[in-house]
């Protein structure tokens, strides 16, 4: 006879034995009874602890968040309230022997992408090569024509990369997508590991867990390798929108920590191509942009015309080499989904090897034959909007009904160019402590990658879940949650 | 620092003083009219009226509409909710510079205020309100003067709080000596209540209360922080501090007015200005509002010629 026990009076034994597992990979279970070997320590921590004790250790992890302010807004619901971002209390674990094939493959593919982004600002080898159709590339909705030519500081146009990566049934890590202009969530991965070590500091210590801290210096020191030459003591900043916008947390934080100043584009003066900032001790010169704002509401004068949130004449101070920018302007083009389809091709071109990371198969709507293909199994797809980010403009076909994918089926009919699609695929489980007990959801990865005098990604990165039961929708701005990631030692 | 942190700082901290200012004067008008007197009601809430919202007053006050348009009047831009309110509008868009306690207390002020409701006629609860506003006055204060580095931006918080009040205290003795009616021995514990003086001046002059001695103790006693010449030796303070971190800032214009105001409260003893109260008490604020003008030319809102660093 079973007895059914309320969740909350349940220890941890008994909790997981009832984890049940479907067809994806589960990061921490082979079966029910074999956690993985890098798993074993929580498994026994988890399977020690009483009832109630994983709900107390969730209540002071929330309150850690709480009181430090950590919060995120959520648009999408009818007001866009500001909520204290949800974290898991269980940790992702990541082998060494993992971490290596990811970090090689990450850099790889940021070093061919950079040389792409390059080749395609000035001399598009590689679309008279017709190894990337230029009507793909010069259809992009980041292309920026403003940019061809103009020379950037040392060649590095991906400063700070977030590429999502998950893990397919199989087991191994492919790449979902990059995000080239504006990734964010760092600070959210560098406050969750501080809660961590404060709920789990034994587990922590005995499973020799990779450091994370010195991002914020590998950043600024990332950031001042573009300093313009002969300004030995460079002035970096902080670009934010301001208060008002759903990442403002993370731009002060990272300020704060890197212990630059945070401006907005009203506190900036372009004099004779040279940007400075509004002191009080007087106008003070910026060579260093770490821009939090998108392209298009950088410069008035440029692009958006009504944009309040940037400054007139930065983008002819950065044509004249008086300040850099990072990351630099129309990076866009070399994350556009349609793109994403060749980067392996563009992996081959610039550097002659097969990409270590594969990518997930894409099939773009303006190829007729692929849109067919697709349109008419439309229930097997992933179909995205190439140029949209945050989780938006997707249907997702499992998850859809008939009505969603005939809207969806005339929305890409009527802009081919807009849409790619991918299959389905079943991203990774991990426990989480939902409600009271533990239960699988779908996860992803997210490795922040600095590119300065070398490459450097700091050992783990975000690692996004889904928080509704079978929903593969991780995007925090949709209601996704994140848990600390542990990279191990050896 | 930025130059609109730095403007920011100020004025989150001039409109929280100007909330306190008016919550003083308040609670003592609201105490004094309980008691008759020369005075009549009227009179005295014209009185806080126009030493709280000049220009906004006219003769025919409302007794009954006072109260709650000082507290809280959505659309005067004196009420005490609006004050608070732009205090801490100032204050969230610094919040980096300022330390989280005093954002929490400045937010959780802001909603307890706000969160009473205000209806005409309902003095309880306006003087409720008052009495926050007092009550996290103080608090603010303290928090702000135990959690903050005292560097720029503090100087520049001691800046904002002490013109206000050098121009409160200014207004608010030129609304209580008015020439032509003598206030009688209650008026005056109000005016002393309105800058929670009475104590202090009691202790320092004895409990006589002479209009000569209260004059002397309002306007030119260094120890008491409710005085001018208390609040201009401050906001001495804090721009020689300022300017000492920015050498080579043109700060001639701004150390003369504010020199020029310290010697108009340093070198005259009362019975050389009581006479001519008025216009002294109007040369003051002239000249803070000078001051004011000249911080925010010099260090806000300067043109860029000339201003260039390396």
């Amino acid at each position: 006879m079973i007895i059914e026990t309320d969740a909350s009076n349940r220890g941890g034994a008994e909790t997981l034995r009832r984890y049940e597992l479907d067809g994806a990979y589960d990061e921490m279970f082979r079966t029910v009874d074999h956690p993985r070997k890098q798993y074993r320590l929580l498994h026994n921590l988890l399977l020690s602890l009483g009832p109630g004790e994983l709900r107390r250790s969730k209540h002071e992890a929330d309150q850690s968040f709480f009181n430090q302010g950590i919060t995120f807004t959520v648009y999408g619901n009818d007001k866009g309230t500001e909520r204290i971002f949800p974290h898991d209390l269980l940790p992702r674990i990541i082998t060494a022997a993992e971490w290596e094939r990811i970090e090689r493959g990450l850099t790889q593919r940021i070093t061919a992408l950079n040389l792409f982004l390059k080749d395609v600002y000035h001399e598009e080898k590689i679309i008279e090569d017709g190894v990337v159709p230029g009507k793909v590339v010069y259809t992009c909705k980041h292309y920026r024509r403003g940019m061809r030519g103009i020379k950037v500081p040392r060649d590095v146009y991906l400063t700070v990369v977030g590429t999502d990566l998950i893990r397919n049934p199989e087991g191994d890590f492919v790449v979902l997508e990059d995000n080239l202009r504006v990734p964010s969530g760092v600070s959210y991965m560098l406050t969750s590991r501080r809660v961590m070590k404060q709920i789990f500091p034994g587990l922590f210590q005995k499973c020799r867990v990779r450091p994370i801290e010195q991002y914020s210096q590998e950043l600024l020191s990332t950031l001042r390798f573009l300093a313009p030459e002969g300004r030995s003591e460079p002035t970096v900043v902080l670009l934010t929108p301001g208060a008002y916008n759903s990442a403002y947390f993370e731009h002060a934080y990272l300020a704060r920590r890197m212990g630059i100043e945070l401006v907005e584009g009203r506190d900036l003066v372009v004099h004779d191509n040279v940007v400075y900032m509004r002191t009080t001790f007087g106008l003070q010169r910026v060579d260093v942009i770490y821009r939090r704002i998108d392209d298009d509401y950088l410069d008035p004068l440029v692009f958006e015309r009504g944009s309040a949130l940037g400054a007139v004449g930065l983008f002819n101070a950065y044509r004249a080499g008086n300040v850099a920018f990072a990351n630099a302007l129309g990076t866009g083009v070399a994350d556009d989904k349609a793109i994403y389809a060749y980067v392996p091709k563009i992996i081959r071109y610039y550097l002659d090897q097969d990409p270590i990371l594969e990518s997930v198969e894409t099939l773009l709507m303006s190829d007729p034959a692929q849109r067919d293909h697709v349109c008419q199994r439309l229930e097997e797809y992933v179909v995205k909007a190439v140029g949209e980010s945050g989780g938006y403009g997707m249907l997702i076909g499992p998850h859809s009904t008939e009505q969603e994918r005939s809207e969806f089926r005339e929305k890409i009919n009527a802009q081919p160019r807009n849409y790619i699609a991918q299959p389905t695929i079943n991203l990774s489980t991990a426990p989480c402590f939902v409600d009271g007990t533990i239960e699988p959801r779908h996860v992803d990865l997210r490795p922040y990658v600095l590119y300065g005098e070398k490459i450097t990604i700091v050992p783990g990165g975000l690692t996004r879940v889904a928080l509704r039961k079978g929903s593969l929708v991780v995007n925090s701005s949709q209601g996704g949650g994140s848990k600390d990631t542990w990279v191990l030692q050896n | 620092m930025l130059s609109r942190v730095a403007d920011s700082l100020y004025w989150m901290s001039r409109y929280f003083e100007r909330a306190d200012n008016a919550s003083r004067v308040l609670k003592a008008t609201y105490n004094l009219i309980l008691n008759p007197a020369k005075f009549s009601t009227e009179e005295r809430w014209f009185r806080a009226v126009s030493s709280l919202a000049p220009g906004a007053a006219s003769s025919n006050v409302d007794p009954q509409r006072a109260l709650f348009l000082l507290v809280a009047d959505t659309e005067g831009a004196f009420s005490v909710v609006n004050c608070i309110g732009a205090a801490r509008e100032n204050a969230r868009q610094v919040r980096e510079e300022i330390s989280s306690e005093m954002w929490e207390h400045l937010n959780r002020l802001f909603h307890d205020v706000t969160g009473i409701e205000l209806q005409p006629n309902d003095d309880a609860g306006a003087m409720r309100a008052v009495s926050l506003v007092r009550e996290g006055s103080y608090r603010f204060s303290g928090i702000t003067a135990a959690t903050m580095n005292h560097d720029e931006a503090w100087h520049f918080i001691q800046l904002g709080k002490y013109i206000e009040r050098a121009c409160n205290l200014s207004v608010l003795l030129d609304a209580y000596f008015v020439v032509d009616k003598h206030a009688d021995d209650l008026d005056w514990v109000g005016l002393l209540s309105s800058c929670a003086a009475f104590e202090a001046y009691c202790k320092a002059c004895t409990a006589e209360l002479k209009p000569e001695r209260i004059a002397n103790f309002l306007l030119l006693k260094p120890e008491f922080p409710y005085s001018v010449r208390y609040s201009l030796d401050r906001m001495h303070e804090a721009l020689t501090s300022i300017s000492n971190l920015s050498l080579s800032r043109r700060t001639e214009k701004v150390e003369r007015l504010i020199g020029r105001l310290q010697s108009m409260v340093a070198y005259v003893q009362v019975d050389e200005i009581i006479a001519e109260l008025h216009k002294y008490l109007a040369a003051i604020t002239e000249q803070c509002r000078e001051l004011h003008a000249a911080v925010h030319e010099l260090y806000i809102e300067y043109p860029i010629e000339g201003a260039f660093r390396t």
